[in-house]
C-alpha cells in the first residue's frame, strides 16, 4: 500500500472540503472528469456543489476566486498546466497580490500550478513559473518535493490569509510514492535538510531535490558528502537554514528547473553572497534549465533541465575550486 | 424591502419623484465635488492624476441608486463618482484618497479612483480594464455557495475601450455560464482615451454582444436621466429576479479629458456639439423642474449645501497627515513568518 504525490494532493483537497466549509474547487475539467491529472477524482461526486468545471478563462477563474475570497471563501483554483497561468497573470499579480496591501482585506486564494517538465510535453506544458510569481510582493510560493509536503503544504496553503501559488511537479505525480503521509511536517517558511553532508551544499526545491539527492549518491561513491537542502517554500525563503548549511560545507550550488535568467537560484546565491560571504570557500554557483523554451523531444528535454549528471559535473567543479 | 428599493421599481422609476430626486442629488454632489477636484489638480494640490465622470453622472448615479447599499455589490470604474456617492460612499473617502491623507481607505498605498471598501461590497478597482467583472462575479458566486445570495445584485461599470479586453470577455462569459445576478454597465463615451469607436470595435452597437453571451441587453441614451432611470432599474430588477447577467450600453460623451491632464482635443467639434455632447446634469435639472419633481429654488439650495459639504471634506483631508514612510509596515503579506527572514530590501551585513 503506497500513496503517490498526486494522491496526497487529492487527499488534501478532500480533507479541506470535509473540514472547511469555506473551501471550493474551481478549474477546467475538474468536476466529473476529475481533472486532467485526476487530482480531483471523485471529489465532485462527494461534494457536488463545491467542485466546479469552468470555462477556459484563466483570467476570470482567478478574478472569481478573488471575489469569492473577499466574501469569506477559500477557493482552490486548478490551472490545468502552470504554463496557462500566464493568461491569469494580471489577476494573480495585480489583483490578488496587491489586494491586502492596498485595501487591508486579505484574499486567501490557493492557485494550484501543475509545473515542470515531463518527457514529450514541449514548450507549453512544461514551464516552472515559481520565480516569476515569487518576484511579486504579496504572494506566497510553495514548491513541495515530498508526498507528505504535498499534502500538508496544500492544507497549510488554504489556511494562510494570503494568495498562495502552489507549484506541484507533474513529474512527481505518479513517480513519487510514500508508504504513508507523515505527521512530522514543518511550518511554511522552513527549509528541510534532506541529506546531510560536509563538503558542499546543494539548495534545490520541487523535483530537483530528487535529482540533487541522486547526484549526491553518485558522489558519495567518490568519498564526497553532499548536503541537500529542500527549500519547500521559495517565498518565504528560509535563508537561515541555507546559511547554516553553507557554514558547515563552505560551498553552494543552487539548482532549479526554471529558466536561467534571475529566479529562485539567483536569489539564493545573492542572499548567501550578501549575508554569508565569509562562509564561502568557493564562488557560489547555480544550475538551471537552458535559456531556450522547453523542447519537445525527450532527448532534447533531458539535456535542457538539470540532471544528476549535470549536477554531479557542477559539484565536481565546485569541489575542485 | 428598503425605501429606495421600493422606489426603484422600473415601471415607475422614471416618474417617481423621490427616486429621481435621489439620483439627481448624487449627480449634483458628484459634479460639485469633481469641479473642486479639477481646481485642486490645477493648483497642484492633488497626489497623482484626476479622472472625472463629467457627462456620465446620469448613468452612474442611477445605477448607484438602484443598488442597495449593505446588500448589493458595486465595483465602480474611473468615471463613477456619482455612482459611488449614490451607493453611499462618504465624500471624505474621495478627498482623503485624492489628497493623500493616511486616514483614507487606501492609507496612501493607492490613490484617486482606485479606492474602495472591498469588505463592504465596494471592491477597489485595478487599472487593468475588465478585471473587475469576474471579481464581482466571484463575490456573487461566494454568496450563492453560502446560501446567502438572497436577491443580491452585483454591478460594475466599464467603458467602450474595456469591452475589447480579454478580461471583459472572460468575466462576462463566466458570469453568464454561472448565471449570476450581475449587471454590467458599459458607458460608451465614444473615445477610449483618444481612440474613437471605429478603431475599438466593428459591430454596429456594443449591445449586440449581449446576445452572443446569452445575457440580457439594453441600450439607453446616457444623457437622459428619465431614460436611464427606467432602463437601469429594469436591468437591475431582472438580475435580481434570477434572469442572469444584464448588460446596459449607455450612449454618451465624456465632457472632459481622459484625465485632467488631457484637453480632449481629439473629440471633433460636431461630436461635442451633437446630441450626446449635452450636459446630463442640465438635462436632468430641466426634467425635474418640468415634471414638478423639484423647483429651481430647491436645486439652488442643494447646490449650496453640497458645495459646503465638499468644502468641509476637502478641508478635513488637507489637515490630515500624509503616510509616514518610517511608520509604514513594508510588507504586502497578511501572514507573518517567524522562521523566515523577509526579503531584505536594504543591504544586510553579517
Amino acid at each position: 500500500m503506497s500513496i503517490t504525490y498526486i494522491d496526497a494532493i487529492r487527499e488534501a483537497q478532500l480533507t479541506l472540503l470535509r473540514e472547511d466549509p469555506r473551501v471550493f474547487l474551481y478549474g477546467q475539467d475538474i468536476a466529473t472528469f476529475g481533472g486532467a491529472f485526476k487530482a480531483t477524482k471523485g471529489l465532485a461526486e462527494m461534494y457536488p456543489n463545491r467542485v466546479f468545471d469552468c470555462p477556459i478563462s484563466e483570467d476570470a477563474m482567478i478574478g472569481l476566486a478573488v471575489g469569492a475570497a473577499i466574501e469569506g471563501m477559500r477557493p482552490i483554483v486548478e490551472m490545468q498546466f502552470a504554463d496557462f497561468s500566464s493568461i491569469a497573470f494580471n489577476q494573480i499579480v495585480n489583483q490578488a497580490a496587491t489586494h491586502f496591501y492596498r485595501t487591508a482585506v486579505p484574499v486567501p486564494i490557493t492557485v494550484r500550478l501543475p509545473s515542470g517538465g515531463t518527457a514529450g510535453s514541449g514548450p507549453f506544458h512544461s514551464q516552472s513559473m515559481e520565480g516569476i510569481y515569487a518576484q511579486y510582493p504579496g504572494l506566497i510560493v510553495l514548491t513541495p518535493a515530498s508526498v507528505s509536503d504535498a499534502y500538508h503544504m496544500l492544507i497549510d496553503a488554504v489556511g494562510l490569509n494570503d494568495p498562495v501559488i502552489y507549484c506541484e511537479h507533474k513529474f512527481l505525480y505518479r513517480w513519487l510514492k510514500a508508504k504513508t503521509i507523515h505527521n512530522d511536517h514543518l511550518p511554511i517558511g522552513q527549509a528541510r535538510i534532506v541529506r546531510t553532508g560536509k563538503h558542499a551544499t546543494v539548495v534545490a526545491y520541487s523535483a530537483m531535490v530528487h535529482e540533487a539527492v541522486r547526484a549526491a549518491d553518485r558522489l558519495h561513491h567518490d568519498g564526497w558528502e553532499i548536503e541537500v537542502v529542500d527549500l519547500r517554500s521559495v517565498k518565504p525563503l528560509d535563508i537561515d537554514t541555507v546559511l547554516a548549511s553553507v557554514a558547515r560545507t563552505g560551498r553552494l550550488l543552487a539548482v532549479g528547473e526554471a529558466f536561467p535568467w534571475g529566479g529562485v537560484t539567483a536569489e539564493v546565491v545573492a542572499r548567501v553572497a550578501g549575508e554569508g560571504f565569509h562562509l564561502l570557500d568557493a564562488p557560489p554557483q547555480r544550475l538551471n534549465a537552458r535559456d531556450t523554451p522547453v523542447p519537445y523531444h525527450p532527448q532534447l528535454w533531458a539535456a535542457h533541465r538539470p540532471t544528476p549528471e549535470s549536477i554531479c559535473e557542477a559539484l565536481r567543479k565546485l569541489l575542485a575550486f | 424591502m428598503s425605501r429606495l428599493e421600493a422606489l426603484a421599481q422600473p415601471a415607475e422609476a422614471a416618474t417617481n419623484r423621490e427616486f429621481l430626486r435621489s439620483v439627481f442629488a448624487s449627480m449634483l454632489r458628484a459634479r460639485i465635488l469633481e469641479n473642486k477636484l479639477s481646481s485642486l489638480y490645477k493648483a497642484g494640490k492633488i497626489v497623482g492624476g484626476v479622472y472625472l465622470g463629467r457627462g456620465q453622472e446620469a448613468v452612474s448615479a442611477t445605477l448607484g441608486t438602484a443598488l442597495i447599499q449593505g446588500r448589493d455589490f458595486f465595483a465602480p470604474l474611473i468615471r463613477d463618482q456619482a455612482g459611488r456617492t449614490a451607493f453611499g460612499e462618504p465624500l471624505i473617502d474621495c478627498t482623503r484618497t485624492y489628497l493623500g491623507s493616511v486616514e483614507g481607505p487606501m492609507r496612501g498605498r493607492d490613490g484617486n479612483i482606485h479606492r474602495g471598501r472591498p469588505g463592504q461590497g465596494a471592491p477597489a478597482m485595478i487599472s487593468h480594464l475588465g478585471a473587475q467583472v469576474s471579481v464581482v462575479a466571484g463575490m456573487l458566486f461566494a454568496r450563492r455557495l453560502k446560501g446567502d445570495l438572497d436577491g443580491r445584485v452585483g454591478a460594475t461599470c466599464i467603458g467602450d475601450g474595456a469591452t475589447s479586453t480579454g478580461s471583459f470577455h472572460e468575466g462576462l462569459n463566466l458570469a453568464a455560464v454561472e448565471r449570476l445576478p450581475l449587471v454590467v454597465v458599459v458607458g460608451n463615451n465614444q473615445f477610449a482615451y483618444s481612440t474613437p469607436n471605429d478603431r475599438q470595435f466593428a459591430c454596429a452597437d456594443l449591445v449586440e454582444r449581449a446576445r452572443g453571451y446569452g445575457i440580457g441587453g439594453f441600450s439607453v441614451d446616457g444623457t437622459d436621466l428619465l431614460a436611464c432611470a427606467s432602463v437601469l432599474t429594469e436591468a437591475v430588477r431582472r438580475a435580481r429576479a434570477g434572469m442572469g447577467p444584464q448588460m446596459v450600453v449607455a450612449r454618451l460623451l465624456r465632457l472632459s479629458g481622459h484625465g485632467e491632464h488631457d484637453d480632449a482635443s481629439y473629440v471633433p467639434g460636431d461630436v461635442r456639439d451633437g446630441h450626446y455632447g449635452r450636459d446630463c446634469v442640465e438635462v436632468a435639472m430641466r426634467q425635474l423642474v418640468e415634471n414638478h419633481f423639484a423647483t429651481i429654488e430647491e436645486i439652488r439650495g442643494w447646490q449650496e449645501k453640497f458645495a459646503a459639504e465638499v468644502q468641509r471634506a476637502v478641508a478635513q483631508a488637507q489637515q490630515e497627515p500624509a503616510p509616514d514612510p518610517y511608520r509604514e509596515k513594508w510588507t504586502a503579506l497578511a501572514t507573518r513568518f517567524p522562521l523566515a527572514n523577509p526579503t531584505p530590501s536594504q543591504p544586510v551585513f553579517p
